[in-house]
């Protein structure tokens, strides 16, 4: 069920240059059932800005009623978001749209998640279950820099990581899609979230036989009303066609949607 | 009797509140979330002949208290809305507002005539004023003489009552109100979007790929408590009042101005609850204000 709950901000980081993790109470964690799925949050309490932000869920505790999301403060939103403390509280509205389907990767098989810039955050609650749940991964976690990079630590205690830096400041440098060629990464399957352009050369590697993706795009309502956020299935004759990222996503199948 | 309870023409509303068109899709989302039946009515998304993929996204552009939107009247065509969307919304006990949209007469007038024959749909609401197609749509809205002719070709057809959506992009919105009038038309249902614009100023473009938008959301509030002002006091046509609503408050502003009923729009996105919740606080207004009748705050400013 979606709900709208005011949460309580429990702890709030600057953990990478702009990159912000914060930490969230309350009893809407109870539905978060599955990674990859998002928060809408109204970032102010005024009219400015006025629509909510979508962020992804990063890991979920729910034995503590408690999930954790990182940001890239930005925008005039993410800016105000960063200025929240302990105690705070947030309007979020969630979890909304459609995740990452942990049981597609069978006990015993290998996953490859691969992550761009603030695509990184929702591929570890994915890593954290599939792990739970048999599987072993492997991460290629792409930066604009080092300052930019977060989370490798957190992604080398579940298995095997790889970082990809523009600038080769940090890990290798290059693209994602370049460490996965340079070491002949294969996997059963793979699991993929960061810019558009990363994520039609990653299905073009063709490093597992099949795999899921997840898109980013400006949204409206986050729950599928507004069709602000629309993409067009790769098949289609009639090119009236659609998908509503927020709301069938943002979690696609590789190869469905045009990218 | 009960207070917030209004009849208008092809209407008997519960209660004077309903989400606007194009911000509540048919309202499958939103089903989610409330009963369906709590509301006054739907304005249904924009319906055309043909279904329309609609505009290249970026679609949407935040400005400061509203939004831009070019999503272009993106809708599966006349016979999938009728076929899955208005025969799924019957489970609900609610009136249907639906809305017409077209390039050319033809089209308004083939999507009215077999629309108005559903049976949830209680009235039509022609838009002739959406900002984001290419054809028709704004031109409609903004010649008083062809306004007038289409909406009298309209009422030739349809079954039900015909409400008119006035475009604030005019300059005199008294004479659009008039020409409709003239042709015939049930009721008016006013403001659709201003036209704006936002730039990047890093990389010089228009935001939205449309390059120019329809503005929504509690900015353009003041304008359309103008134009209901003015309307109002100039047709005996009842009005349906939109354009910024977010609070219970912002909805007493509209009836003083002249509405008979309102829509709630960009809200929907910032809060998909505020329908219900606007209703629940209304009638609280009411009673705590010592107002017998929602209908007796109409007009109050220049009565």
């Amino acid at each position: 069920m979606i709900q709208k709950e005011l949460m309580t901000v429990t702890s709030q980081t600057e953990i990478a240059h702009n990159i912000y993790e914060m930490t969230l109470q309350g009893t809407l964690v109870d539905e978060m059932n599955e990674p990859g799925r998002f928060v809408h949050l109204k970032t102010g309490d005024d009219m400015i800005p006025l629509l909510r932000r979508p962020i992804s869920i990063a890991r979920i505790e729910q034995e503590k009623q408690e999930f954790t999301m990182i940001y890239r403060a930005e925008g005039a939103g993410t800016i105000a978001l960063a200025k929240k403390r302990a105690g705070d509280k947030v309007d979020v509205l969630g979890p909304l749209g459609h995740g990452f389907p942990v049981e597609e990767a069978k006990s015993g098989q290998t996953a490859l998640l691969i992550g761009g810039g603030i695509g990184v955050p929702p591929l570890y609650e994915l890593s954290r279950r599939l792990n739970a749940h048999g599987v072993k991964t492997i991460h290629v976690l792409g930066f604009q820099n080092q300052e930019a990079a977060f989370y490798t630590e957190q992604f080398l205690a579940l298995g095997e990581t790889y970082v990809a830096t523009v600038d080769g400041s940090l890990g290798e440098k290059g693209f994602v899609t370049d460490v996965v060629r340079n070491h002949g990464i294969t996997a059963d399957i793979f699991y993929s979230c960061g810019p558009t352009l990363m994520l039609k050369a990653v299905e073009q590697l063709h490093a597992a036989p099949r795999g899921y993706i997840s898109l980013e795009e400006r949204m409206g309502c986050g729950i599928g009303a507004c069709f602000a956020c629309v993409c067009h299935p790769a098949q289609d004759e009639s090119g009236t066609a659609y998908l509503k990222i927020c709301s069938d996503g943002p979690v696609f199948p590789a190869g469905e949607v045009a990218l | 009797m009960n207070r917030l309870s209004i009849e208008l023409p092809g209407l008997s509303l519960k209660n004077p509140v309903m989400p606007a068109s194009g911000c509540f899709g048919f309202g499958r989302e939103y089903s989610q979330l409330y009963d369906l039946g709590s509301l006054g009515a739907i304005m249904i998304k924009a319906t055309t002949e043909e279904p329309r993929y609609g505009n290249p996204t970026p679609r949407v552009a935040e400005t400061p208290a509203g939004m831009l939107n070019a999503i272009g009247l993106q809708n599966p065509g006349l016979e999938k809305v009728i076929e899955n969307e208005l025969e799924w919304l019957k489970q609900f006990d609610v009136p249907i507002i639906a809305n017409v949209a077209g390039s050319m007469t033809e089209d308004y007038v083939a999507v009215a005539k077999e629309i108005s024959k559903a049976e949830n749909v209680h009235a039509l609401e022609l838009n002739i004023s959406c900002p984001n197609v290419k054809t028709g749509g704004i031109a409609f809205g903004t010649v008083p003489e062809t306004a007038k002719e289409l909406t009298k070709r309209v009422k030739e057809v349809s079954d039900v009552p015909v409400y008119v959506k006035l475009s604030p992009n005019v300059t005199n919105i008294v004479e659009m109100a008039k020409a409709v009038e003239d042709g015939g038309a049930d009721g008016i249902t006013m403001i659709n979007t201003l036209i704006g614009m936002r730039i990047d100023v890093k990389t010089a473009r228009p935001i939205l790929s449309n390059r120019t938008g329809g503005l929504s959301g509690p900015a353009v509030k003041p304008v359309a408590i103008r134009m209901v002002y003015e309307v109002s006091q100039q047709t005996r046509l009842p009005i349906i009042g939109m354009g910024g609503i977010s609070t219970v408050e912002d909805i007493i502003e509209f009836y003083l101005a002249g509405a008979d009923a309102v829509a709630v729009g960009t809200a929907n996105f910032v809060n998909p609850f505020v329908c219900p919740e606007l209703i629940e606080q209304l009638d609280q207004y009411l009673e705590a204000h010592n107002i017998n009748h929602i209908s007796e705050l109409k007009g109050r400013s220049w009565k």
